[in-house]
């Protein structure tokens, strides 16, 4: 049974450390706690769906249409990252001095809220679908006791969820004015391990296959099963052997998004003018 | 917003990504492997594959639950649900054993590409 809980474990980290940086990365943001919920919900419903679904997908384009959905859902939520990071460094400035103007109190509002929601709900449809399954499969399967099966399952879940939370409240001990720049550093390597993991999606599915072997293998020095490979393989797509197009893409992700964000604002600083 | 300009920017990008990927999809010439999933069990345990040449490898899982095939030094990962096929791409790979296992059940799923 501790198989089963360590597996859902796993699964669930992902999810939860990505829910925890964006909901410290938007602390104090009006309405946030709706949105992040409402990206959850929609996640669940969606995993479940998706995990019903899984058999017609997985025949779809010769068999790699698994891979090509990964993809898609791979690339909106990087694009929404993105969006996000590009919206506030403009908009976070000017809201955050209209808010100081008006009292210390006014909650800022966030106009790109909604793209966070989508990215914690294609994150959650990610990791639950393969949980569904996986839980399905072994209610389905042998004959473990049931109470035995759910209170592993829960008990995964629990764990998973509490380092998310600890990851929370471990950011909301953060400075106020420190906050800011760590968050945003949070949520770029959050977009690199999207991106990375979009590489690699790309290659597992046969559209990409240049540079996809592996650079060099430190699974001896961290590998990507131990608890800390495993953690911050969550946090910031932390792989053992990555190949280059994977560094490629996490390279390459972080500084289009860090670019698009520096013109942005040069431009509003130049129409502030 | 200022932001058009900047995805217009990204337009050509994404249509050179598009043209790599449609030239990559006709020139490949795969080496196919087909793997069979049995009482969580993989079938050949052992497979052999040519180096330096991609591999398109099939699994089926004739189990009627779902497993996920998993290599860690392969970077691979997927989801094979009960009685569904597969289709996962690896390599060009250097010669080696790469194992792989089946995560949903460990204990006997475990196999080795042999890459000659």
């Amino acid at each position: 049974m501790f198989a089963t809980s360590l597996i859902v474990f796993r699964e669930t980290l992902e999810a939860a450390l990505f829910i925890g940086i964006i909901a410290a990365a938007t602390r104090g943001v009006a309405r946030r706690s709706a949105w992040i919920a409402a990206g959850v919900l929609a996640g669940v419903l969606g995993a479940l769906a998706l995990a019903a679904g899984m058999e017609r997908i997985s025949a779809w384009a010769d068999g790699v249409g698994q891979d090509l959905l990964n993809v898609a859902i791979l690339s909106v939520a990087l694009a929404m990252l993105a969006w996000h990071c590009v919206w506030v460094s403009t908009h976070g400035r000017e809201m955050a001095q209209a808010a100081r103007q008006i009292g210390q109190s006014a909650a800022q509002t966030d106009g790109a809220l909604w793209a966070l929601a989508v990215a914690v709900a294609l994150t959650v449809l990610r990791e639950g679908a393969e949980t569904v399954l996986f839980v399905s499969g072994l209610l389905s399967g042998e004959s473990t006791g049931l109470a035995a099966l759910v209170g592993a399952v829960l008990s995964g879940l629990a764990a998973g969820v509490l380092v998310g939370l600890v990851m929370y409240l471990g950011l909301a001990r953060v400075q106020a004015r420190h906050l800011f720049s760590v968050t945003n550093a949070l949520v770029l390597l959050l977009a690199g391990s999207l991106a990375s993991q979009l590489a690699k999606a790309l290659v597992q599915a046969g559209l990409l296959d240049w540079g996809s072997a592996p650079l060099w293998d430190g699974s001896s020095l961290l590998a990507n099963e131990s608890a800390l490979g495993t953690f911050l393989h969550a946090l910031m797509g932390y792989d053992a052997s990555p190949s280059a197009l994977q560094l490629g893409f996490y390279a390459g992700a972080i500084a289009l998004v860090m670019l698009a964000t520096r013109s942005v604002q040069r431009r509003a600083a130049v129409l502030a003018r | 917003m200022k932001t058009s300009s900047v995805c217009a920017k990204l337009m050509p990008l994404a249509f050179v990504l598009l043209g790599a990927f449609a030239v990559n999809a006709a020139v490949a010439a795969d080496f196919e492997l087909a793997l069979t999933i049995k009482d969580h069990r993989f079938e050949p345990r052992e497979p052999v594959v040519p180096a330096n040449q991609r591999v398109r490898l099939t699994v089926h899982n004739q189990d009627s639950t779902p497993e996920e095939f998993e290599s860690k030094v392969l970077g691979r990962e997927k989801i094979i649900p009960g009685g569904a096929k597969a289709v996962i791409f690896v390599g060009p790979l250097k010669p080696g054993r790469y194992p792989f296992v089946g995560e949903f059940n460990e204990a006997t799923a475990q196999g080795v590409l042999v890459v000659q």
